[in-house]
């Protein structure tokens, strides 16, 4: 990013040792935080986009099992062969889809734009720091992040095509399918995990480390809480993941039987292994990560959203200390719970119990923090502006997904509910409608500081009534579907379950479920459709977007307004001095209806 | 704007960006490991009673390597009190002992692997189980050099290669207590061995910053250090685990 | 890290301190090696045992050499949260798993 102000150039001038990097050295091998968040943030969106691509295919399969797809059908059988022969989605080649869309969303998508993104850009301009703590660190984790991501890709292309046995894993089918794509995802995802704890150790240390002076933990604007909580949890919850990878990879390459029981047939023969393995361990060491994981998701959103109410009310934010509190608490409770993910493998009574209770407890923590941010509501003056739109959506979105989740939560409604589309509704609402529009709600706020133009507001509006239209209609029939018995992961949408295929027969999915799922695929199709202006509004305002008119075009409070756009190589020429807290919005008697953090406080 | 706390400490934590860091680092290494100690505890918890092996692992050979990475943790910690003291080629006699240990412990590892690629057991067609050391094979027979009995002297047996039923060394796949502890002790070997090239490094090549920056290389020297401590930590319990209980 | 142990003396006490650490290891390897031995008739005293031993000996490695001794809460802080969830993933999946291990039930699976 080139200096833009003749303040920061004169500064490049001044350190003598910072000399004019070249091309690759500037953008490609950098080591400034905002070169890399910007570097994540793109590459996420690509897999983002790929990720919803496979979910758009399935979802044809889905509506019409067994009919050749249109435009893509010829291509897949062309590039992929017999798994999609006749250009028709064979049930492998689904279940490949459906690993690694859910694989991709989170680990390739969510997680490096919510955190590695947003987090690499903004965290260390809002505590006042120069870039972040381990600059070469930072840049090896993105770096370890793209290979991840093409060991991922690259896994649809050798023969047998990529993962099969779902985003989780479980073992024994994953050990047992004779082909290397869940080698390929086992090492794609120890890559993934060594570009996560690089990232976390790096956030924990600058947060801890690099703030500004004055800007003491209570004056935190609450996404950098966000963030750090959300670094502690990746630090600490993956690396269980990274030894049941390797344990996984034993099993397949060694021979080993980690989770493989004594007596284990495939097709009818014994397998020539050891045993004495246990499948349940594998369940337990993943979602030992699998849950912590969901509040990776979440937390940065939260905080982004915080953020951005904060500014467009413009008031400051309703108890601030019970969202830091919250969000420390949600941290801790989610590493003893995640057994809630496994009610139906036959734990005791006793340990159920304790993961139901820890369950409900967690829940306490996330209420209050939607609260807080909807309270924060009362008596402000809102900007509907694109931002807003999409965080003021996020409460109710997040809440339905939230709120679905409780009985999800109680195994004895889990009994019913466990690997239906309930739960696919339930995970889909607080991710989708939920986090994703946090991060839709990021890009529109940030990309002025970044790039010194605003996105278009009328295409920003379109993009959001659509997804928000198209979002529900996609998700809310499948919580019925669920309640229905629809299986998840059935690769003719569950047509061999149907009253039409056995006219009555007890439970058997009715016309109107199945049928739903073809008014589901078109809402997904359109909602393919309806991401086109945002894609058109990013690239396009980089050159004709409306220049912004100063350093601070939302008015906002917090330090990464208050530096040159785009901030320059060190962020600021000398260490801001921070004397108020994030959200001093409207302050009565001030001149302005925001007062930065680091105005002093005398004057006035 | 330069990165500050990168050598003197920040005064509210009383650290350095580079002790905060690698002590989060080695926060996240007890996971790693403690899933693995978990695995050890559910696979033996898990197996049927009598089934899981004991004897398998030499506890003289254990307790040398034992040995060996306590000490290298003293030649560490005092070539960092060298450099406190100012005292550059004492640092690097002492951490020349540091790696030269390191190699030592992964050598003695590397034969202790050997010896179980080398022990195998042969099952018979008759069902008769003959178990031992490789001592020839060829296509047609394999020698087996069976493992002596308290006191008594055992002959080798040369079996016809048409009498095996099963043939299987004592590697990871033997059992699950052998999964374990192959995945434990390479996950940590290697452990040993990154540990080992960084502070090679750090005392050659990497120790010209001695002469411009020392107290931002002393710095460097603790912090590889509190890793190699970690790795010693990480022994002292895979030791009695593995070799003992 | 401050140069805040400037003195030869001070450093030649702290050096003292290291070796009697590196002696009590020492000692403490070859008891756990000899109890290993002393038939206890339970296995679970057997483990008792060696593993109090280690504990003993990670402490001492971490609070001297690792200086954790002398360390800000800082760092404390982050050590107990990760003790505490490890104990969590231990212990909660050995109880998921194998609760007749923890829990004395007649009759479990």
């Amino acid at each position: 990013m080139q200096p833009v102000t003749t303040e920061a150039h004169a500064h490049t001038v001044h350190e003598s040792h910072h000399e004019e990097l070249g091309f690759w050295r500037k953008y490609v091998f950098s080591t400034d935080h905002k070169v890399i968040g910007i570097q994540y943030g793109i590459t996420a969106l690509c897999f983002l986009l790929f990720g919803f691509g496979l979910m758009m295919l399935m979802r044809w399969q889905m509506a019409y099992p067994g009919r050749p797809i249109p435009l893509f059908g010829p291509l897949l059988e062309k590039v992929l062969g017999a798994v999609a022969s006749g250009g028709v989605m064979s049930s492998d080649l689904y279940n490949s889809f459906g690993a690694m869309h859910g694989t991709i969303m989170v680990f390739l998508g969510i997680v490096p734009l919510a955190f590695a993104a947003f987090g690499n850009f903004v965290v260390p301009l809002q505590i006042g720091a120069p870039d972040m703590a381990f600059p070469r660190i930072n840049m090896a984790s993105y770096q370890a992040y793209v290979v991840g991501g093409v060991i991922m890709v690259v896994s649809f292309f050798i023969p047998g095509g990529a993962a099969q046995a779902g985003w989780t894993s479980y073992s024994p089918l994953a050990t047992i399918i004779k082909t290397q794509g869940q080698t390929f995802w086992i090492i794609g995802m120890v890559f993934l995990i060594t570009s996560s704890l690089l990232g976390a150790v790096n956030f924990i240390a600058t947060i801890i480390q690099l703030r500004a002076p004055g800007m003491t933990w209570m004056r935190l604007p609450f996404f950098v809480w966000a963030q750090f909580v959300t670094a502690f949890i990746l630090l600490l919850a993956f690396p269980p993941l990274e030894a049941a990878a390797v344990m996984q990879l034993m099993d397949k390459l060694a021979g080993t039987s980690f989770f493989l029981p004594t007596g284990l047939m495939v097709s009818g023969q014994p397998l020539p292994i050891s045993g004495g393995g246990s499948p349940l361990l594998w369940q337990h060491l993943f979602w030992f990560l699998g849950h912590p994981e969901v509040y990776v998701l979440i937390l940065p959103a939260m905080g982004i959203v915080c953020e951005i109410i904060a500014n467009n009310t413009p008031k400051p934010i309703w108890g601030y200390k019970s969202l830091v509190y919250s969000a420390l608490g949600i941290g801790f409770l989610s590493f003893i719970v995640w057994a809630h993910h496994m009610y139906l493998t036959g734990m005791g009574t006793a340990i159920s119990t304790f993961f139901q209770t820890t369950t409900m407890m967690i829940s306490i923590p996330s209420v209050i923090i939607l609260s807080a941010l909807l309270i924060s509501l009362w008596g402000g003056s809102i900007r509907f502006n694109t931002p807003m739109l999409f965080s003021l959506a996020f409460l109710p979105m997040f809440g339905i997904g939230g709120l679905t989740g409780l009985p999800l939560g109680f195994n004895f409604t889990d009994i019913h509910l466990h690997d239906t589309y309930y739960v696919i509704a339930h995970f889909h609402y607080v991710v989708a409608p939920g986090t994703i529009f946090a991060l839709f709600a990021g890009i529109y706020f940030w990309y002025p500081k970044v790039t010194g133009r605003l996105m278009n507001e009328f295409w920003g509006k379109v993009h959001f009534w659509l997804s928000l239209l198209f979002m529900n209609l996609i998700f809310q029939p499948m919580f019925a579907q669920g309640m229905a018995g629809m299986l998840r992961r059935m690769a003719d949408g569950g047509a061999n379950y149907s009253l039409a295929k056995e006219p009555g027969a007890l439970g058997a999915l009715s016309d109107s479920m199945i049928h739903a799922n073809t008014a589901i695929s078109h809402a997904a199709w359109l909602l393919g459709l309806a991401q086109i202006p945002f894609i058109l509004n990013f690239f396009i305002s980089l050159k004709k977007g409306r220049k912004v008119p100063n350093d601070n075009p939302w008015e906002s409070t917090t330090l990464e307004w208050q530096t040159p756009t785009p901030p320059p190589h060190g962020n600021f020429a000398k260490a801001p001095v921070v004397c108020r807290g994030p959200y001093e919005y409207s302050v009565p008697g001030h001149a302005t209806d925001f007062t930065p953090q680091n105005e002093p406080v005398n004057a006035r | 704007m330069e990165i500050p706390y990168t050598v003197h400490a920040r005064q509210d934590t009383g650290l350095y960006n580079a002790k905060l860091g690698i002590w989060l680092f080695l926060a996240s290494e007890v996971m790693l490991f403690g899933a693995l100690f978990s695995t050890y505890i559910l696979l033996r918890v898990g197996a049927a009673p009598g089934t899981w092996p004991h004897g398998l692992l030499n506890v003289p050979i254990g307790t040398l390597n034992t040995i060996v990475l306590i000490t290298s943790s003293i030649t560490v910690v005092m070539a960092w009190a060298s450099l406190k003291m100012n005292q550059f080629s004492r640092f690097k006699l002492f951490q020349a002992f540091t790696i030269m240990l390191a190699m030592t412990f992964v050598i003695i590892k590397s034969f202790e692997y050997h010896d179980k690629f080398t022990h195998y057991e042969v099952i018979l067609n008759d069902g008769k189980v003959v178990d031992g050391h490789l001592v020839e094979k060829t296509q047609e027979h394999v020698v087996i050099h069976p493992a002596a009995k308290h006191g008594q002297h055992a002959a080798e047996v040369k079996i016809e290669t048409s009498q095996i039923k099963k043939m299987e060394n004592y590697g990871p796949w033997h059992n699950t207590y052998l999964a374990i502890y192959f995945t434990l002790t390479a996950l940590h070997a290697l452990h040993v061995i990154g540990g080992a090239l960084v502070i090679a490094y750090l005392w050659g090549p990497g120790s010209q910053m001695w002469k411009t920056d020392p107290e931002r290389f002393t710095n460097r020297i603790e912090v590889s250090g509190l890793f190699w401590h970690f790795v010693d930590l990480v022994w002292i319990f895979l030791f009695p685990v593995l070799y003992l209980l | 890290m401050k140069n805040d142990q400037h003195s030869h003396h001070e450093i030649s006490l702290v050096v003292r301190r290291y070796l009697f650490v590196f002696g009590a290891l020492l000692v403490g390897t070859i008891v756990t090696v000899l109890a290993s031995f002393i038939p206890f008739g339970i296995v679970a005293v057997n483990v008792a045992v060696a593993l109090f031993i280690a504990t003993v000996k990670a402490f001492l490695v971490a609070g001297y050499f690792m200086h954790l001794i002398s360390e800000k809460k800082m760092i404390y802080g982050i050590l107990v949260a990760t003790v505490f969830f490890f104990a969590g993933l231990m212990f909660l999946t050995v109880w998921a798993m194998r609760p007749a291990s923890i829990v004395h039930i007649k009759n479990v699976p």
